[in-house]
């Protein structure tokens, strides 16, 4: 019993059907269309709407990234590369400025995209209002009616709790004026980037099997108030101690002798070029 | 400073692959498909009816594959399916067509065609038969030879093709209201994603590829607490559905233009559950509502409990979340929670230093590096 896969494992009929989804987000920006979404030979959880977008609208010339929170070489992201190496053949690049799709788990690089390229983030939870609203046949009622109170009420109580909204990863946004929508988990640091992106930016979640997208130049706004605004996490007087990037997402290391807070690039790929570029000079 | 490249990740997996083999291989001995084919029939069952993917031959592999979690066997054969065309859609199975092999009711002692047993695990006594450790392929073919000599298969007239439906009998007497058959064009639930409220064809599509664990737990909680409901199981068989499919090249198909295309051996249980009604007249009178559970193989604690989601879910609106349709349907598949839970393995570093800038901010103290709670 040999049997070969297809080209990007899906038969044909499956992408088809994904892209049609897909067309139909980008219409409607912020918007979650439902699909059929297949299972995959990696786990629900760990990327699988993601990599339905991504196997979908993947081409011969393609270049692909992928990176799992800000990593090139994370398990994760290498497993998912791999997978889709193995079933296309195509080329890939650890590079931001060669990619053509870039798949990324929780966050948006460092390096600015441009208008061909195609930015696919996987999705835990798409449903923004979930928090406070278990039911998935309310929280669509919400949405088509446009009623947003209880999101703006959750962040409201979150000041009166905490004295500043206390949201983590995963801020929602307001798109297009029209839809709040979930930007998948990535840091708050990254939700001004989703705002007139140059790249489109699609979202799958493929337990929940939605499919949803921030079309290239795009009004993308975090919620707030004018009096409490959004706020991004802050690395007041820190800066990556490989290559010394600041006003980047640094992620937080702890030395195992001194018990000290040790700082460096989450963007892997962007610290190397950094650090390339200064050794070239 | 040269180059800087970061890598890691790709040997890291590269020698944890290896290690899985190593663990599956370590012993010596190669498990043959063959041998899962033919000596773990309820396994195949379970893992073919999770799937949604009837094939015996696939099932032991994916079982040989996943060293025999039900769990990862699912998991292959689901990713499998993704990559199958649906070339064809079978007619119209009707259950009463089973080639039956057991069936049993709860409900009468004495039904048309009579109890029959057939295999089953119920009146086996637990205890650990040592002898089979020694068995041998010779033994067995032994014994399967007297067995049919003895007439072991079976020689009594009755027509196991052509058995009536218990319910049947309720249905003319008036004890159950009589409904005709929904022909509608099933929902798929592999094709449009579910939506809320979901179609009854689309509900017994997720139950029946439940897994069997979360399915036989849910049911047992309406059984138990939630609802404290306690059915009767009207009729439980299990036994082979003829399958065919319609010419494709002809515009119109008669009865007879179909193709066989082999059988499918299933579960299928009707429970019956009391409930008041109110007549014409306004009087409150007691009829039996029925819950239907069907799933490929021989898997009768599933056909049950999912008979038992399903009369929940059909009643719907209740204090209970086991009558949500919701809660039961988004959490029992196989893949999914699995899925999402072990997901929880993956770094989360990023959303954890976003929380964490939260959390600090909450607390207002300044320095991030003195405090060492």
């Amino acid at each position: 019993m040999k049997i070969e896969y297809n080209f990007a494992f899906f038969d044909e009929g499956s992408k088809r059907e994904i892209r049609r989804a897909t067309l139909k987000a980008i219409a409607i920006p912020g918007y979650q269309v439902p699909f059929a979404s297949r299972e995959m030979p990696i786990a629900r959880g760990w990327g699988t709407g993601g990599l339905q977008l991504t196997l979908s609208l993947v081409g011969k010339e393609d270049i692909l990234k992928v990176i799992d929170q800000g990593s090139d070489e994370s398990v994760n992201a290498v497993n998912i590369k791999k997978l889709i190496a193995l079933t296309t053949g195509i080329v890939v690049t650890d590079e931001t400025t060669e990619a053509t799709i870039i798949q990324s788990r929780h966050r948006i690089p460092e390096t600015p995209l441009q208008e061909d390229q195609i930015l696919v983030l996987q999705v835990p939870i798409p449903e923004p209002l979930r928090y406070y609203e278990p039911s998935e046949y309310e929280t669509k009622k919400l949405h088509a009616e446009h009623e947003y109170s209880g999101a703006w009420l959750m962040l409201f109580e979150q000041i009166v709790n905490y004295g500043a909204m206390s949201t983590g990863a995963d801020h929602p946004v307001m798109v297009h004026s029209r839809y709040v929508m979930a930007p998948s988990p990535i840091p708050r640091f990254d939700n001004p980037k989703l705002n007139q992106n140059k790249a489109l930016i699609l979202l799958g979640a493929g337990r929940e099997k939605k499919v949803y997208a921030v079309p290239p130049y795009t009004k993308v706004a975090s919620l707030d108030f004018a009096d409490y605004p959004f706020r991004v996490e802050t690395f007041q007087d820190k800066c990556c101690r490989l290559c010394g990037a600041k006003d980047v997402f640094l992620d937080e290391l702890l030395n195992d002798i001194t018990g000290e807070a040790l700082y460096q690039c989450n963007d892997t790929s962007y610290c190397l070029q950094r650090m390339n570029g200064i050794s070239k000079e | 400073m040269g180059y800087v490249a970061v890598k890691g990740g790709t040997l890291a997996i590269e020698e944890s692959l290896k290690r899985l083999k190593y663990e599956r291989l370590k012993k010596g001995v190669v498990v043959d498909c063959q041998r899962i084919e033919s000596g773990m029939r309820c396994l195949i069952d379970q893992v073919m009816s999770e799937s949604s993917l009837y094939n015996e031959t696939l099932a032991a592999l994916a079982i040989k594959q996943a060293e025999g979690s039900p769990e990862e066997a699912v998991f292959l054969m689901r990713a499998y399916r993704s990559t199958l065309p649906r070339n064809h859609y079978s007619r119209v199975v009707e259950p009463e067509d089973m080639m039956v092999e057991r069936r049993i009711s709860a409900s009468f002692k004495d039904i048309p065609g009579g109890q029959i047993l057939g295999a089953a695990n119920d009146y086996t006594h637990r205890l650990l038969d040592f002898n089979l450790s020694e068995e041998s392929d010779e033994e067995a073919i032994n014994w399967v030879c007297d067995y049919v000599l003895e007439g072991g298969e079976g020689n009594d007239r009755t027509d196991l093709a052509n058995l009536p439906k218990v319910v049947d009998y309720l249905r003319e007497n008036g004890l159950m209201s009589v409904c005709d058959n929904d022909n509608h064009e099933p929902d798929d639930v592999t094709k449009e994603s579910l939506q809320f409220p979901a179609s009854r064809s689309e509900r017994l599509q997720i139950l029946t590829r439940g897994q069997t664990g979360a399915v036989t737990s849910l049911g047992y909680v309406a059984l138990r607490s939630f609802g404290a409901l306690h059915p009767t199981v009207g009729e439980l068989r299990m036994g082979n559905l003829p399958l065919y499919v319609d010419n494709p090249f002809n515009e119109q198909n008669e009865k007879d233009d179909g193709y066989y295309i082999g059988e499918i051996k299933v579960t299928e249980v009707e429970t019956l559950f009391p409930e008041d009604i109110q007549n014409i007249n306004g009087e409150k009178e007691i009829e039996f509502k029925l819950g239907y559970g069907l799933c490929y193989g021989q898997n009768e604690t599933k056909a049950i409990a999912m008979s038992i989601l399903d009369h929940c879910l059909e009643v719907g609106e209740s204090e209970h979340a086991i009558n949500d349709e919701e809660f039961v349907l988004l959490h029992i598949d196989s893949v999914e929670s699995p899925g999402f839970i072990s997901h929880l393995k993956l770094p989360h570093y990023v959303t954890f230093q976003s929380k964490l800038d939260s959390v600090r901010q909450s607390k207002k103290e300044p320095a991030l590096n003195q405090g060492k709670e």
